[in-house]
């Protein structure tokens, strides 16, 4: 039988505010354990937390970007649940009245775009850390992470494969990245996946019973754990059993997913409004000026790149994915004198795939725009040849140097002096007769041998172009 | 009605364990609260809208600027056990 695949996610996302969503306590990353932690994110008694207005801002930026409802009127309420990486034993949460609703955005598909539904975006706090491998079998707990302002982003089941699933996901980590409301440092945790899959017979519209699986951090994780899932699911249903409704663990490094077997008692959250926090109500204002503060989109930039500097689609498409390459891309083709296009290969071409090969984000890329500018200069001047300028920008990713400076210090540096090259090229004339004479009875291959000998002899130095004019000159006599 | 049942239900949830004699007390008490609470339903609401919270309070924010957190080893002092800079409890896995 042939199976359709219903899939739906849950995006967490930590916002970049300084501080955590109740106290003044920092949010930065790292830091030694306990040392963000105040009375009110420890939830000791007697603490009043009051909200951080920029996570408000921040989720409202982040609805508007999804096309979602603003609530005029919306509320926290309190989750609650026993796990130690929460001391005060409930979250801080929203439950009936998130603060954006309603939403989709558009992925591309081999079918054309498609609209992924978004049924809420709420607010909430992080918890804290669990360190369960220490020697006696106890837990240790870092609070740092507790009470980072946290969004949550819904959406409905509307996608079909692991593709879609990695579309819409890339989508909404560009997007929260262009707003500037979370870093998306993925290796940090900063954007979780929890993904809610079911099957069901290809042509049907009932859905499957569904699993969840919490906390995947890679787009990698995603897409392997979707598909894991769906072929154990497809499987389990031929040989004539039946899915189960519990959460399962993605192990990323085995590459299988397992039962969490929590307790048969269904979680019992028991939300209630939290007392301690007044209502958020959003004027129509408030609202607008967020929306005039938004800078310009992914969709916005990719058809400004195709208007402004004439790149195809495609660059277009793969440079705006991610804010920090188009930035990256955009300072340096206004610095650089050549064609857009040039800059556009490069980024396309040697950057991403040392950024893939090293496992970075644009965001780390170790020099500034302006380097790659200069290293396209001196290729077009000639002072460095082409495969010379790929060792050059290798070195670059791991110096951080300025091109100039690893030219030198690497010996790169192109010999285009004609009388330099002459004096090579008459030792290669003369040692090499047999050539010379073929060369001269018309085999053009000879050349290419000659041409080959000079740049053995001078490292891949000298200029090919100048190589092959004075050749021809030479063997022209 | 709060029968037996609901209340070792709530005591779970709680992670709180009693005696089969706390347990026909708490049905009694709890069962005595709600029929308390009972009395607000003779009030006529009709009219009136629901409310999410008692005060006439709202869009109280907090300015986003660093504030010192507290030192960690008065934090620690009020873990029941500590151990390398961490709060130490029995090992828990979902």
């Amino acid at each position: 039988m042939k199976y359709e695949t219903v899939i739906g996610l849950e995006i967490h996302a930590e916002l970049c505010t300084e501080t955590k969503i109740f106290c003044g306590c920092t949010t930065a990353f790292g830091g030694d354990e306990n040392t963000h932690c105040c009375p009110i994110c420890l939830g000791l008694p007697g603490v009043l937390p009051v909200l951080n207005g920029k996570v408000v801002e921040y989720a409202v930026k982040a609805g508007i970007s999804t096309n979602c409802s603003i609530a005029e009127f919306s509320k926290l309420d309190r989750k609650n649940y026993f796990y130690p990486d929460l001391p005060k034993a409930y979250q801080v949460s929203q439950y009936d009245l998130p603060i954006c609703s309603r939403g989709y955005i558009e992925i591309d598909t081999q079918d054309g775009p498609k609209k992924i539904g978004i049924t809420r975006i709420h607010i909430e706090e992080d918890a804290g850390k669990l360190l369960h491998d220490t020697d006696d079998g106890s837990t240790l707990i870092d609070y740092n992470r507790c009470g980072v302002p946290l969004i949550e982003i819904v959406s409905e089941p509307d996608m079909r494969s692991a593709e879609e699933a990695r579309a819409y996901a890339e989508k909404i980590k560009s997007i929260l990245e262009y707003i500037g409301v979370s870093d998306c440092k993925m290796q940090e945790g900063s954007l979780r996946f929890d993904v809610n899959l079911s099957v069901r017979p290809a042509g049907t519209t009932t859905l499957g019973t569904r699993t969840e699986m919490k906390n995947l951090n890679s787009f990698k994780a995603l897409v392997n754990a979707i598909e894991n899932e769906k072929a154990r699911q497809i499987e389990l249903i031929e040989s004539g059993g039946e899915v189960v409704q519990e959460t399962r663990k993605w192990d990323d490094i085995r590459g299988i997913n397992t039962s969490l077997r929590s307790k048969e008692e269904a979680h019992d959250y028991r939300y209630f409004p939290e007392p301690d926090l007044v209502p958020v109500v959003l004027e129509r204002d408030y609202v607008e000026g967020l929306k005039s503060e938004l800078p310009e989109l992914p969709y916005v930039k990719l058809e400004r790149y195709i208007r402004e500097y004439g790149l195809p689609e495609y660059d277009a498409g793969v440079i705006t994915a991610s804010l920090p390459m188009a930035l990256f891309f955009e300072e340096c083709a206004g610095i650089y004198s050549g064609e857009p296009k040039t800059v556009s290969n490069w980024v396309m071409g040697e950057l991403l795939r040392i950024l893939n090969e090293k496992g970075m984000e644009p965001a780390q890329i170790p020099f500034p725009a302006k380097h790659l500018a200069a290293l396209l200069e001196l290729v077009d001047k000639g002072t460095i040849s082409g495969s010379a300028a790929k060792k050059v920008f290798t070195e670059m990713f791991e110096t951080g140097e300025e091109p100039e400076v690893l030219v030198k210090s690497l010996g790169l540096l192109q010999i285009n002096d004609e009388n330099e090259l002459k004096a090579v090229i008459q030792a290669i004339l003369y040692a090499n007769p047999q050539s010379v004479e073929d060369y001269k009875a018309g085999k053009e291959k000879a050349l290419g041998f000659l041409v080959g000998q000079t740049m053995k002899e001078t490292r891949g130095k000298a200029n090919p172009q100048v190589v092959n004019k004075l050749l021809k000159e030479l063997l022209g006599k | 009605m709060i029968t037996r049942k609901d209340v070792e239900y709530v005591a779970e949830l709680a992670r709180l364990e009693f005696s089969e004699e706390d347990k026909e007390n708490f049905t009694k008490t709890l069962n005595d609260i709600l029929k308390y609470a009972e009395k607000l339903n003779e009030v006529d609401t009709e009219e009136v809208p629901p409310t999410a919270h008692i005060l006439s309070v709202k869009n109280v924010f907090r300015e986003d600027r660093v504030r010192p957190s507290m030192d960690r080893d008065k934090i620690l002092q009020n873990a029941p056990d500590s151990d390398k800079g961490c709060f130490r409890v029995p090992r828990v896995i979902e």
